[in-house]
């Protein structure tokens, strides 16, 4: 892990291996045409639609969020206006997995 | 001061890539972004590695920016031009930093690295030399920095703009979502703090917000009083240098700090008072 105390993305998008505890981790991969998107960025969002957090996407395509128990609206921007939004149920101890297809 | 004077957007930036007296420097949390691609010409500066001091917490001192900049071939004269990943905060960071230190031409490139791969733009990962120069800093502008002493004599007296997410400022968690759980010894907020995160100010390219919308965000939804002085926090410094950048520069407000101690430093005080919850 080499976010150390920084608000920002973990080194690398997506490369974290975090033991999940007792986070309520989001993560997920952005494909299009069954190939990573390797440039974008992963936004989650709360309740009437309140910033929460954003990633750029891993060389993979991937995203990782490591949220509150709760309820969230996962978001993806892409290059040429693509975008893409999927509803997220996240929990305690538990890794959601949100795969999104652009 | 307007606008156009501290804020360019990608247009300005393309046009000055490679021209004399302009410096395009990239600020990232994570530099694997800038080694993955960046702007033509662009330089990298760590925000940690770079920007802070190894050992103790705080800033590299005066000498250690004069060297830093003359490492990186910047002069006292160029126009530092700003961008970075994260929607401009280690960059807002770095302008923050730039101006305590006291360089003249600073710009932010509006929406940042996000707005720039959105577009499409051309990024390189050519990595320019510059030749190096002979860098002079200013002490440190302490009207721009708030320490701890300051934010607890500032309750109720001025503005305390808490820039975290709404989870945050509850002491519903400690961090950003995007991280593990970590930090302070204790959650809540500053009293008399207003929460008003950051993202209010930014659209979602990462572009900051019309004038009078901003305007209208602070005074209106979040009741500051723009004729008092102002404090922004957020967890480390870097969010709320955001915040700085929008209530100092783009609004003009004469008299706002950045507490770079933040969250970090005043969750973790022995003594003094925290609120939990929705403020006031």
């Amino acid at each position: 892990m080499t976010a150390g105390d920084g608000c920002g993305a973990p080194a690398g998008g997506v490369s974290v291996t975090a033991a999940t505890g007792t986070q309520a981790v989001v993560e997920g991969r952005v494909t299009r045409e069954g190939a990573p998107v390797a440039t974008g960025y992963a936004r989650l969002l709360g309740t009437g639609d309140e910033f929460v957090a954003e990633v750029p996407l891993g060389e993979d395509g991937g995203f990782r969020f490591f949220a509150a128990p709760g309820s969230w609206t996962l978001r993806v921007l892409a290059p040429h206006g693509l975008r893409a939004e999927r509803s997220v149920q996240a929990d305690r101890g538990q890794v959601t997995k949100v795969d999104v297809t652009l | 001061m307007t606008r156009s004077d501290v804020l360019v957007d990608a247009d300005w930036a393309e046009s000055h890539i490679g021209e004399p007296g302009v410096v395009i420097v990239e600020v990232d949390e994570d530099t694997s972004a800038y080694d993955k691609g960046h702007i033509p010409t662009a330089i990298k500066l760590d925000w940690k590695k770079d920007l802070q001091d190894p050992v103790r917490r705080d800033f590299v001192d005066t000498t250690g920016f004069e060297t830093l900049l003359s490492e990186r071939g910047i002069s006292n004269d160029d126009t530092v031009l700003l961008y970075g990943g994260n929607n401009n905060w280690f960059a807002a960071y770095a302008y923050w930093y730039f101006k305590l230190y006291g360089h003249g031409k600073v710009l932010l490139l509006d929406g940042g690295r996000k707005k720039w791969e959105l577009d499409s733009r051309e990024l390189t990962t050519d990595v320019p030399e510059r030749p190096r120069t002979s860098y002079t800093a200013t002490e440190q502008d302490s009207s721009l920095r708030a320490l701890r002493d300051e934010v607890v004599a500032a309750i109720g007296k001025r503005n305390l703009v808490d820039v975290r997410s709404p989870d945050e400022f509850t002491g519903r968690l400690l961090a950003p979502a995007h991280l593990p759980q970590e930090q302070a010894q204790r959650a809540g907020h500053i009293p008399t703090a207003r929460n008003v995160p950051w993202s209010k100010a930014a659209n979602e390219d990462g572009t900051f917000r019309a004038d009078d919308e901003l305007r209208s965000l602070y005074q209106d939804e979040a009741a500051l009083d723009f004729s008092r002085d102002t404090i922004a926090y957020c967890r480390i410094g870097e969010r709320s240098a955001h915040t700085w950048f929008v209530l100092h520069e783009l609004l003009g407000l004469p008299n706002v700090k950045n507490y770079d101690g933040s969250w970090t430093e005043y969750g973790s005080l022995v003594g003094v008072p925290i609120e939990l919850g929705e403020g006031r």
